[in-house]
């Protein structure tokens, strides 16, 4: 773990997602409710789990971090931002022109951005190269591969979820944002992919299923991700809430990509500040 | 509408040769094994960066030799293609250089997203190697990859290459593997025919060479067809018809400077030569450029029609589409009048 301030990883989490409202202010709409579902994550990833150096991004002995689902780029700048890869002034750009933030994450554009999301299904395939080279290094670093649950509908997830177990690739930890919603509807209702855990234990991966919003859940699956001795490939199946922190986000019926009006962004700042208090 | 039953006719037999893989070879031909296997594993000898990788076809694409030399550097992935190409991309980005081979038709039609987003929007070094290309399969539309050269020319970032025989295959491997960024090159595998050593001839990527020089008619060429067209120049000879023959192995970046000074040439003919669907290749990206220079020869076009080609035996296809031999000597022949 990077040297960092010693902050609690509740406070972590509550600033990536202080972090992400302000960026979507920024827009007016956006995926806010996937950034805040995923906060909890990132907290754990960037200030528990992973190896990095945040004034050297690039710096050959880091953790890989690859963002399959591109669009919750917001989500991952604003840990970047958090981590301190990212300044916090760029915060204001996002989303727009000549901005190295764009909606959708791209490797071109951002520190820390490790691949070009968006046309989902992609990052798994990704990560099962990195592993591959990785090794032939002989480096000790882990790739985490984030991608969200419609992704499983992708033929290519599992084209890769094949090959990360016949390969051995000890060194990818993916984790899967199971929020239950996609473009049209609740993921489940678009195409069934229950029961989860037994399908990929079935490939061969070590799995672990966790309530993705319990901070003390998420630093136990990550510990014993990086520790299980064997040579599977490791997956932290995440349960998370839609708009978690914010009440009236976490109801919202419509809440792949939302508008939230002028003065609710304020609103939701401060249902942060009552959660962080409570 | 499915065809109806052909009934044999009596003495002549059916070429029966439809099987996947046919030879490209004509009969004594001269020919090299495996060029691009063989090339890769000289290659790889300087180069510990280069692994080789491929989606169940390392026998159908020469990579099994490469695999043979170098089994802790060939990675199979499996029949998945999306992943051998998403994988090449994860690999370049540690900074290997990944030769990934499948069919031109997996690479280009199946798997395009994943090379868009992966090895071209990244600007990876991935060298996509694809057997198959254009009509050199008699299995019909499955592995006949009439696009390729298309699509890959519309991806920013990608350099194209489409060799003429083994030792355009050799000279342009080394060349895709000293270029940094994606390329994609038609591979031709198994015995190569061998006709450039006959030339004063060497691969430059982003070239095009002057073969032999001729008074009437240019031909700006690619792949198999400049083989094919060399054949069609010898034999049209003997009707006292003089053929120049440019060889354009390099399909982006496009050579415009050579294309414009020999197809500026007054008083000859110009045709492109491809083996590939009349829209979108060679002919296409030669007849774009000599518009915009102000350099407007009469123009024809030997090239794969708008149509999903048939089954059959491959010297059959290549006399139906018109571009075996004698069916390029004659569409010549009958353009001069």
């Amino acid at each position: 773990m990077a040297e960092l301030p010693n902050k609690s990883l509740a406070d972590r989490a509550y600033h990536i997602r202080r972090n992400a409202v302000l960026m979507g202010e920024v827009q007016g709409q956006g995926y806010i409710a996937q950034a805040l579902d995923i906060a909890d994550v990132l907290a754990v990833a960037y200030f528990h789990a992973m190896r990095y150096r945040p004034e050297d991004p690039e710096w050959e002995g880091r953790d890989r971090f690859l963002l399959s689902n591109g669009h919750y780029a917001i989500a991952l700048y604003a840990a970047l931002i958090e981590a301190g890869i990212i300044p916090e002034n760029e915060l204001e750009t996002y989303g727009s022109d000549d901005s190295r933030l764009p909606m959708s994450g791209m490797a071109q554009y951002t520190p820390g951005m490790e691949m070009s999301g968006g046309s989902l299904g992609i990052g798994l395939s990704i990560a099962v190269g990195k592993c591959l080279g990785l090794k032939r290094k002989g480096s000790s670093s882990f790739v985490y591969t984030l991608f969200s649950d419609g992704e499983l509908d992708e033929g290519s997830v599992w084209e890769a979820i094949l090959s990360a177990a016949h390969h051995k690739l000890d060194n990818l930890i993916a984790i899967v944002d199971i929020n239950n919603m996609q473009a049209d509807g609740p993921s489940t209702q678009m195409m069934g992919f229950e029961p989860l855990k037994e399908k990929l234990e079935a490939f061969g991966w070590f799995t672990q299923r966790i309530d993705g919003n319990d901070l003390d859940a998420v630093v136990a699956a990550f510990d014993a991700a990086k520790a299980h001795p064997g040579p599977q490939p490791r997956m932290i199946i995440a349960d998370t809430l839609m708009g978690k922190g914010v009440p009236f986000l976490e109801t919202r019926d419509k809440s792949h990509f939302i508008r939230v009006d002028a003065h609710e962004w304020q609103l939701a700042l401060q249902a942060l500040d009552a959660g962080r208090s409570a | 509408m499915k065809p109806k039953f052909t009934p044999p006719v009596p003495g002549k037999p059916r070429l029966t040769t439809s099987a996947m893989i046919a030879s490209i070879a004509a009969e004594g031909q001269a020919t090299k094994p495996a060029p691009f296997g063989h090339a890769l594993v000289e290659l790889a000898r300087t180069r510990p960066d280069i692994v080789g990788m491929t989606a169940d076809l390392g026998k159908y694409t020469d990579l099994h030799i490469f695999a043979k030399a170098y089994p802790d550097r060939f990675y199979q992935m499996g029949m998945a293609e999306q992943l051998l190409f998403g994988a090449a991309g994860g690999l370049a980005s540690e900074g290997f250089t990944p030769f990934a081979t499948t069919y031109a038709v997996f690479a280009s039609r199946r798997a395009y997203d994943f090379i868009h987003q992966t090895i071209a929007e990244e600007d990876r070094d991935v060298k996509i190697v694809a057997a198959l290309p254009g009509l050199t399969s008699g299995y019909g539309p499955s592995h006949q990859a009439a696009e390729d050269l298309a699509l890959f020319r519309a991806m920013p970032n990608m350099v194209v290459v489409d060799p003429c025989d083994a030792l355009d295959t050799e000279q342009a491997t080394a060349a895709i593997a000293a270029h940094k960024g994606p390329a994609y090159m038609r591979l031709l595998r198994g015995n190569v025919p061998l006709v450039l050593d006959a030339y004063d001839y060497r691969f430059e990527l982003g070239k095009a060479k002057l073969i032999r020089d001729g008074r009437d008619v240019l031909v700006i060429s690619s792949g198999i067809l400049t083989m094919r067209v060399l054949e069609a120049a010898k034999l049209l000879e003997k009707d006292g018809i003089s053929i120049g023959v440019l060889h354009c192995p390099t399909i982006k970046p496009l050579d415009v400077e050579t294309i414009r000074r020999e197809a500026g040439k007054s008083g000859r003919l110009v045709i492109v030569a491809e083996n590939h669907t009349e829209i979108g290749g060679l002919g296409e990206a030669v007849a774009r450029d000599l518009m915009l220079s102000g350099i407007h020869p009469t123009f024809r076009h030997i090239a794969l029609p708008d149509e999903f080609l048939g089954a059959g035996a491959l010297p059959t296809l290549h006399d139906r589409y018109g571009i075996s031999t004698e069916a390029i000597a004659a569409s010549i022949k009958g353009w001069l009048g």
